[in-house]
């Protein structure tokens, strides 16, 4: 039954500005050092018929995300998700977080390592 | 072990930090006096908790080892880096030796007193300025292009700035039930991931089409907005008032303008002579009738009336006079003069800016304008969010009007979801700024009739309390009327990022006899002062910050060695050139600017932010029809008339054009076909990164790492024609000079135009012996004009010049 309070990482894409704060975020609440960071932003080009274009920011979890489990266990969100400007980043069960996924288009649900 | 206790403190953003206009509030964790992290505060109305990266990142920015954190003074020739850290008051002492000395020589006005953009630096710019006697405050970039334009273009028409409502006013936000979302939001020349500017938190834009918005986006570029409008207009760059009036155009033909603001709100009804093609005047047919007055006609009795603009009512009553029509009128001198009224000859000129028309001019094809601009119109709200390119262009005004006249005529000012007047957080104004006095100013009129420009351009001499900065420029070389002899140069840096035509910025700083400067690293700029002062970032310092609502404190949170906040380092200075100056201490100078508050500073601290009370002039809405607009409390505007001004009256009495038309850019392939054989791409700049602030940031590592080289945008089909591959070093050159990049190949910008960075300086190079941080590597400023501003002495061309590329 453990497999029921499984975390996980939503991410609307349709809001994602590519800010680069979850980036920064993580990179301060862990002290990284530049160029490692729990999360990566990818900036997409869509190339669409009519020579019409979609831009697309997507953050992606990276080998060292542990979902902030340092901060989740003292009931603080993640600290990409905490302070993302375009709130568009939930953390929560993966069960909740895919339920919210079917009431939205173009989302992202996450289960990093 | 016993753990480190720690501090949470609660504080307000501005620069120095970020780079931008701040506004957002954080809890600083302290401990031993050390910044451990920092958060946004989710009680924060501004902001919900949110923060950007560059504030994330401000552990990276305070504990940097180039931080500047001693005084320092220049012992050998300027350029070549050979500094000497002396104490506080040596350089104090030094500084008011110097500057006392160049004032007894040359008056005070030849120091000029150079800023950069709207940081928590103005008000003591200011007040070091004027206490020791000089006029001459320079905003440093040309055409003084960026935001004092637009303001002070709204001050002329309707007599006050407003700005996209995001219910910012209010404590509950979006839940505040007087709020309500604006259906259509157009987004004109501002990409959202990138920074905060002008004030306003970006994403307050995501927020409300998390609400329902819907989004007309104006921008040549395929920006974040533009990818996700209802309707993306990709403009030519420069064409921006040809395409307003084209929006006019569709919004009259169509009859989507509210008549009941357009008779009562605006000067519509205001007879024009068409013998003159000036406003007819009540002087102009009653012998002891003023000049401030208007006059419109009266259909019923078939007489004119008079405006008076003393009580803002018509001599004798008429509720609506008429709005459009021709009438004779006798003037004094006898003549029976043709009139007609304001209205018809805006709608005139309008249309002269069919959607066919403008599609030519813009390149946006009619019918999206006409679709656009209906949607824009039946939008209920619908409001307009302007970013810097606005501007960037020499017909800055006359957009401006054109773009104002659009939210005035469809209804949409001072409306919950419209353009809300964005008045000082309870009238509390610290200085100057367009529209305002505040209360640091010049101890007398006389004082302020030196500063450069005031005499040559209208909004110079009743808005912005500046110098003009390309005259100011000039008189360094001229020396006419009168020499320039030094600069104080704070949080500014004109060889890397504010100057146009930096390399005579260089030979500018030479020329001075005394450069002191001011900022929180080297600079190349800092590299041609004789004084290096060390700044403190915000978290450094106590500060007030009223610049619209909520008035907010700044907390200090720590100290940095022997940094000082701007303040701080302005008022010791300032106490030492004025024998008279007024204020004992910074926080007696606190106190009296937030005094209509009614809190003191130590108050204020403990709440961080507070907002006005319902019926103050800065809470909003429907202000003009409430009388909390002018000082006589009258139902109206701030503007001469009283009125929207559909026809200025102002730039009438300056000799400009009283109403808004388009003028093609001066350096275009329309407007240069020669220069365009030689140099067939437009060439726009100053597309914002979301980790830079201007030349700010490229030392903080975890923001360097995500945008690590000056970038310039090439669409793949002209890439392809030059040979340039993605990620090559590329040369973006014209007739002024040339500029090295690495080339981004994408889809985002347009076949015929390319997009260079801004800003850019190498910090991990040299400094000294002339090699100024590799300055001129990637400085696209190299190929920007001064001196290329709009007859009111506003705007520059720096979104819309001529270029060729070539692999380096």
């Amino acid at each position: 039954m453990e497999e029921k309070g499984i975390k996980g990482l939503l991410i609307d894409y349709e809001y994602c500005t590519g800010c680069y704060t979850c980036v920064v975020a993580c990179a301060q609440e862990y002290n990284w050092p530049e160029g490692i960071s729990g999360i990566k932003v990818m900036e997409i080009v869509e190339n669409l018929p009519g020579g019409k274009h979609y831009l697309v920011y997507l953050p992606f979890p990276t080998e060292v995300c542990t979902l902030c489990a340092s901060r989740t266990k003292k009931g603080l969100e993640p600290a990409c998700v905490k302070h993302c400007m375009a709130g568009c980043m939930k953390y929560g069960t993966i069960s909740e977080l895919a339920e919210e996924m079917g009431t939205k288009k173009r989302m992202v649900l996450y289960r990093p390592r | 072990m016993k753990r480190k206790e720690r501090k949470l403190i609660k504080t307000t953003t501005w620069s120095a930090g970020p780079g931008c206009h701040g506004g957002c509030g954080v809890i600083a964790h302290i401990e031993d006096g050390r910044l451990i992290k920092i958060e946004g505060d989710k009680e924060h109305p501004w902001n919900q908790g949110r923060l950007c990266a560059r504030i994330l990142a401000m552990k990276q920015y305070i504990e940097h080892p180039s931080r500047l954190r001693r005084p320092m003074i220049n012992t050998g020739e300027r350029g070549k880096g050979k500094w000497k850290e002396v104490s506080w008051d040596e350089a104090f002492d030094y500084i008011e030796k110097k500057m006392k000395a160049i004032r007894d020589e040359y008056g005070p006005e030849s120091m000029i007193f150079a800023m950069g953009t709207g940081r928590d630096i103005g008000p003591w710019i200011c007040m070091l300025a004027y206490a020791y006697g000089s006029p001459n405050v320079m905003f440093a970039l040309s055409g003084n292009a960026c935001y004092s334009p637009r303001i002070a273009a709204l001050d002329t028409f309707q007599g006050d700035y407003c700005v996209f409502d995001a219910a910012q006013w209010l404590q509950k936000r979006y839940d505040e039930p007087r709020f309500k979302v604006p259906e259509c939001m157009i987004v004109w020349g501002y990409n959202i991931h990138a920074t905060c500017p002008d004030n306003l938190f970006g994403h307050w834009i995501v927020d409300l089409m998390k609400r329902g918005t819907k989004i007309i986006s104006i921008d040549p570029r395929l920006s974040w907005f533009a990818s996700r409008a209802k309707y993306w207009l990709r403009i030519r760059p420069g064409t921006d008032s040809a395409l307003a009036m084209g929006f006019l155009y569709v919004i009259i033909k169509e009859g989507l303008y509210d008549k009941n603001f357009l008779n009562n709100w605006t000067n519509g009804a205001h007879l024009i002579r068409k013998d003159t093609n000036k406003l007819l005047r009540e002087s102009d047919i009653i012998p002891e009738g003023k000049n401030d007055n208007f006059v419109a006609w009266d259909e019923k009795e078939k007489r004119p009336i008079v405006w008076d603009t003393s009580i803002l009512e018509y001599r004798p009553y008429v509720k609506s006079p008429m709005i459009t029509g021709n009438c004779k009128i006798k003037t004094i001198d006898g003549k029976l003069v043709v009139c007609h009224t304001v209205w018809d000859a805006f709608c005139k000129k309008v249309f002269e800016y069919d959607p066919e028309k403008v599609s030519i001019i813009t390149g946006v094809p009619a019918k999206d304008i006409i679709e656009a601009a209906r949607f824009y119109g039946k939008g209920k709200p619908a409001s307009i969010h302007w970013g810097v390119p606005i501007d960037m262009t020499p017909n800055i005004t006359p957009l401006c009007h054109a773009i104002a006249s659009m939210w005035a005529l469809t209804g949409n000012l001072d409306i919950p979801g419209g353009n809300v007047f964005s008045r000082f957080a309870f009238d509390a104004v610290a200085y100057a700024l367009p529209g305002a006095e505040g209360v640091i100013k010049l101890k007398s009129k006389e004082q302020d009739l030196p500063r450069i420009g005031a005499d040559k351009y209208g909004p110079f001499r009743k808005f912005i309390w500046r110098c003009q900065t390309d005259t100011a420029f000039e008189q360094i070389f001229t020396k006419k009327p009168y020499p320039i002899k030094g600069m104080w140069i704070q949080t500014c840096n004109p060889l890397a990022g504010i100057g146009m035509d930096p390399k005579k910025w260089e030979e500018a700083l030479k020329r001075l006899d005394f450069v002191v400067g001011v900022d929180l690293f080297m600079t190349p700029t800092m590299e041609y002062a004789d004084v290096v002062l060390p700044a403190a970032t915000f978290l450094e310092k106590d500060g007030v910050r009223s610049w619209w609502v909520p008035l907010q404190s700044i907390n200090k949170a720590l100290s940095v060695n022997e940094c000082k906040s701007d303040a701080e380092i302005n008022f010791e200075l300032a106490k030492r050139f004025d024998p008279d100056f007024k204020w004992n201490t910074l926080e007696e100078l606190f106190d009296e600017i937030i005094k209509p508050s009614g809190l003191k500073f130590k108050e204020l601290k403990e709440k961080v932010w507070v907002f006005p009370p319902e019926g103050h002039p800065s809470h909003p809405y429907h202000r003009h029809e409430k009388g909390l607009l002018r000082p006589d409390r009258r139902p109206g505007f701030q503007t001469p008339s009283g009125r929207f001004e559909l026809y200025s009256i102002l730039r009438e009495e300056w000799g400009l054009e009283p109403m808004p038309f388009h003028e093609e850019p001066p350096f275009t392939p329309i407007s240069r076909p020669d220069l365009a054989k030689d140099y067939p791409l437009i060439l726009s700049t100053g597309r914002r990164s979301p980790v830079y602030f201007y030349s700010e940031h490229r030392m903080i590592p975890w923001l360097r790492h995500l945008d690590p080289d000056p970038v310039v945008e090439i669409h793949p089909e002209t890439a392809k024609e030059y040979g340039i591959t993605n990620g090559e070093w590329v040369f973006v050159e014209n007739w002024m000079g040339r500029a090295r990049f690495k080339a981004k190949v994408t889809p985002v910008v347009p076949q015929w135009m390319v997009m260079a960075a801004h800003g850019w300086w190498f910090p991990e190079k040299k400094g000294e012996e002339n090699e100024l941080y590799g300055v001129w590597e990637s400085n696209i400023n190299q190929l920007i004009p001064m001196n290329a501003h709009g007859k009111d002495g506003l705007g520059a061309p720096i979104k819309h010049l001529l270029c060729k590329i070539y692999r380096a």
